[in-house]
């Protein structure tokens, strides 16, 4: 192998838990879109059971690279992608990976709320169906355990039946996030997903992010630095579809090695 | 005020004043006509036209004509409203850049505004002829020909809405429901053909007001029947085809009727458009 | 840790994987037959129209297309009578309906405060709603006898009285006939014209009207000289959408027509067009008199077809440009 994978565990490092094991290798990748070489190169470690927070000026390629965790980006035409993400140890852009099986293992929660226009508790059912056959009883312990998961529970227990388009943003993007830890999987991809909400709304979701690393390997994109520093163990920083820097978010936030991060960070450009 | 402005004003408050006297034009004949249906029709609207066929002649009424619109209206949006609205999803769905998808939608449009004679030629040679020769020779006009008929008028209408619908809906909700593993086809029809229900049912509704107010189509499909008739393979009476016939009758009286059936087929349809409007304005205000 | 080797999968997933993508095969190509259907609408129309008219079409092309002699019973059947009054007819109907429209979209789009605009732009398009049977009785009971009594014989005493084109508006006040058809046209495809003008104007960058204003520019200035030149090939497009009804119009003119094949130098006399032709006379009609009836469809589709080809064309160039 060429290049080296940045790894975020830094010698300096004095975390207290023992060194976390990767989830996600991303060796040697490389988007093309319509003729764009959006993503170059990019090689990384995604630790287990962590936040990873991806950051860069617009159109440095952190959501493409984040639609490439579960090749979200194959529905599209003229988009390629090519190296390797191993999951698990498998190359999930091997065309013989089983798509049903990536998409149960790796959710996607999206920048704006996008409920199904169904009832509540078939927002959260729906995604379960289609990989698992369950009773009515399991299926209703399934609901309620993704809500609980989600900090939704409480706010929407009396009201299941009735339609996702009713309730508030924040609320809308926790379903979101139940729907997609309802089917269990290993990692978790959040796409600026606070964006679209109020601070009140925001802090939730952050508190739930908090929540959720223990049970998932989080990887979230946000073009808001104070949220990367908030909510995250690892910090990558892209710029013109380059990974610049990776490494522990606090070093990242306050001694980053890289002249171009420390600029963006300090906010002279991006 | 030097010369120059002098003129420009002007020209412009001539324009201006010509603009508004444009569209006191287009509201004074929207008007007339509305208020010569209404006037004539409900002066001459009463029980027997509910109640009597066509076959009384000046004595009778609509009766037989008013069930043929209703169930040929009625069998020609069962025609086309899947028709349409699978043809529009495949648009929106599977071909919104495609080659085959701009030239299907290119085409749609110009069907959208073909003469409705010439499709009602075409089913009468693609119907009307061949049941002709299947029965004998006996020239076989059918409710279900005019139903295709009406139907050809409907489905470019219903092609429309539905592609234009669809792709309204947020390419997010598409993105959501795929990373959850749901296959494309559970994707389109569970989750965005509910979410964009009203706009595809304002889309049907469009074109049964579009093609309940043909004459044309249906003059050598369904035909005309002064008698009741139910069977799809009946010559069918229906209220444009009705008045068409009583409008070109010397008799005054038949003319009478003629406006009562005019008042009836230019309320429904003209209460169907103003209802899609409103549904399409309810919709446009959940959205944002 | 072997990378590029794959692991088997539980059995079940990819059972249902392949059962997926067959199904999505599967209703993709139902969607597709449901598409192709349109493209096959019309060109059934045309392939059966030819089909229908081919014995007038290709036996009798010359007689068809060049003579003016219409009678069944000499089974004659030359056609320009009613191409004759289908063009005319649609030419009268453009040229009052288009200042109309322009003017009609100008005020809404420039002129009227926002709470007119909605509802006169609604009562504009319920023109457009009316079944064209409607505008066929208005036509005959209500416009002929206002024509024959009020309009007429003015244009014959003034516009009649001048040389050369005194011989449009020559003869008696009837009522009936092709000036008489081309207004009721006209009012039919105002709102067609009107809507797409009015579409096309607000597609126009609010930046750029703002510096014309800035220069100071009047309204009329600004529609005149910014707003149409950027939006003309659209408007254009929808007149020629105009022109596409006008000319397959069938129930509208029949009754104000007056049925007569002669060719006439006056816009007041009585004339024919190829719908209310084939409207009139088909279901009365056999043999080659049928066949020139479907014939004279065929012709009406084509040149429809053309026109309309043309309106879509120029609206899509304007599309193309707002979606760069």
């Amino acid at each position: 192998m060429t290049s080296f994978a940045a790894t975020p565990t830094t010698t300096a490092d004095a975390q207290t838990t023992t060194a976390s094991r990767t989830r996600i290798q991303v060796r040697g990748l490389d988007f093309h879109y319509n003729g764009f070489h959006a993503l170059k190169q990019i090689s990384m470690d995604i630790p287990e059971r962590k936040v990873t927070a991806i950051i860069g000026p617009s159109g440095c390629g952190k959501s493409t690279l984040l639609r490439v965790f579960n090749r979200i980006y194959a529905i599209y035409p003229g988009l390629t992608a090519s190296g390797e993400v191993l999951l698990d140890g498998e190359n999930i852009l091997d065309p013989r990976y089983s798509m049903n099986r990536l998409r149960s293992k790796v959710g996607m929660v999206f920048q704006k709320p996008v409920p199904f226009p169904m009832t509540i508790y078939e927002n959260i059912a729906y995604g379960i169906r289609h990989h698992e056959k369950l009773k009515r009883k399991a299926m209703d312990e399934r609901v309620e355990e993704a809500l609980r998961s989600a900090a939704l529970w409480d706010e929407v227990k009396d009201k299941l039946k009735q339609s996702a388009l009713g309730l508030s943003g924040g609320q809308q993007q926790r379903l979101c996030i139940a729907r997609g830890i309802a089917l269990k999987p290993e990692v978790l991809l959040l796409d600026e997903p606070t964006s679209a909400l109020d601070p009140i709304a925001t802090g939730r979701i952050e508190q739930l992010i908090e929540e959720l690393k223990k049970t998932f390997t989080i990887v979230i994109v946000t073009h808001n630095m104070q949220q990367a520093a908030r909510v995250s163990d690892h910090t990558a920083f892209m710029y013109m579809g380059e990974l610049i820097e990776f490494g522990n978010t606090e070093k990242i936030f306050t001694k980053p090695d890289k002249k171009q991060t420390e600029d963006y960070i300090t906010g002279r450009f991006g | 005020m030097a010369a120059i402005y002098r003129r420009r004003y002007a020209t412009n408050f001539i324009a201006l004043t010509l603009s508004g006297i444009a569209t006191l034009i287009g509201l004074t004949f929207l008007a007339w006509i509305l208020w010569i249906t209404l006037s004539r029709g409900f002066s001459a609207i009463g029980v027997p036209l509910f109640t009597k066929i066509t076959a009384y002649a000046d004595q009778g009424g609509l009766a037989n004509a008013i069930v043929g619109s209703l169930l040929m209206d009625l069998l020609a949006i069962l025609i086309c409203a899947p028709v349409g609205v699978l043809a529009g999803t495949y648009l929106a769905e599977y071909a919104r850049k495609t080659r085959l998808g701009s030239m299907i939608r290119f085409l749609n449009d110009i069907l959208l505004s073909a003469p409705s004679i010439v499709l009602g030629l075409f089913v009468y040679v693609i119907v009307v002829l061949p049941m002709t020769s299947l029965s004998g020779g006996s020239v076989s006009f059918s409710a279900l020909a005019g139903s295709i008929a009406l139907a050809l008028i409907g489905l470019p209408v219903i092609v429309r809405t539905t592609d234009e619908m669809l792709q309204l809906v947020p390419g997010t909700l598409r993105e959501a429901a795929l990373s959850l593993g749901i296959p494309q086809w559970k994707l389109t029809v569970q989750v965005l053909m509910r979410a964009s229900g009203s706009g595809i049912a304002t889309g049907v509704l469009l074109a049964l007001a579009r093609l309940a107010g043909e004459t044309a189509p249906l003059l050598f499909t369904a035909f005309g029947n002064n008698y009741m008739a139910y069977g799809p393979l009946d010559k069918m009476a229906s209220l444009p085809v009705a008045i068409y016939q009583y409008t070109n009758d010397p008799n005054p009286a038949m003319h009478a009727i003629a406006w009562a059936g005019a008042l009836l087929i230019t309320l429904f349809v003209l209460a169907l458009s103003l209802l899609t409007r409103l549904f399409f304005a309810r919709k446009k205000v959940n959205h944002d | 840790m072997n990378a590029t080797s794959l692991p088997a999968e539980p059995r079940d997933s990819d059972q249902r994987a392949l059962r997926d993508a067959r199904n999505d095969r599967l209703f993709r190509l139902i969607l597709k037959c449901c598409a192709l259907l349109v493209l096959l609408t019309l060109l059934g129309a045309a392939a059966s129209t030819l089909w229908g008219g081919r014995e007038v079409l290709f036996g009798h092309t010359w007689e068809f297309l060049t003579t003016s002699d219409w009678n069944p019973v000499e089974n004659k059947y030359g056609a320009l009578g009613p191409i004759f009054g289908t063009l005319v007819t649609s030419i009268i109907a453009i040229v009052i309906a288009v200042p109309v429209s322009f003017g009609i979209a100008l005020f809404l789009s420039e002129i009227a405060p926002s709470w007119l605009r909605t509802p006169v732009a609604t009562a504009i398009e319920l023109l457009a709603a009316i079944p064209s049977i409607i505008y066929g009785m208005w036509g005959l009971f209500v416009f002929v006898p206002f024509m024959a009594d009020h309009v007429e014989p003015k244009l014959s005493d003034t516009l009649g009285q001048l040389p050369i084109i005194g011989a449009l508006f020559d003869g008696p006040p009837l009522g009936l006939g092709i000036l008489t058809a081309g207004i009721v046209l006209a009012v039919m495809i105002i709102p067609f014209i009107s809507s797409v003008m009015r579409e096309v104007f607000q597609t126009v960058p609010t930046r750029l009207k703002e510096s014309a204003y800035a220069l100071g520019s009047t309204k009329w200035e600004v529609v005149w000289d910014i707003m149409l030149p950027y939006t003309r090939s659209a408007v254009i497009g929808g007149i020629f959408l105009g022109l596409g009804r006008a000319l397959g119009e069938t129930m509208a003119v029949t009754f104000v027509l007056g049925n007569s094949y002669d060719i006439q130098a006056s816009l007041l006399m009585p004339g024919t067009s190829i719908s209310s032709s084939i409207a009139n006379e088909f279901n009365e009609a056999v043999g080659t008199h049928r066949s020139a009836l479907i014939a004279l469809g065929f012709l009406l589709f084509v040149v429809t077809f053309i026109v309309l080809m043309i309106a879509r064309l120029m609206l899509r160039r304007l599309s193309r440009r707002e979606g760069n």
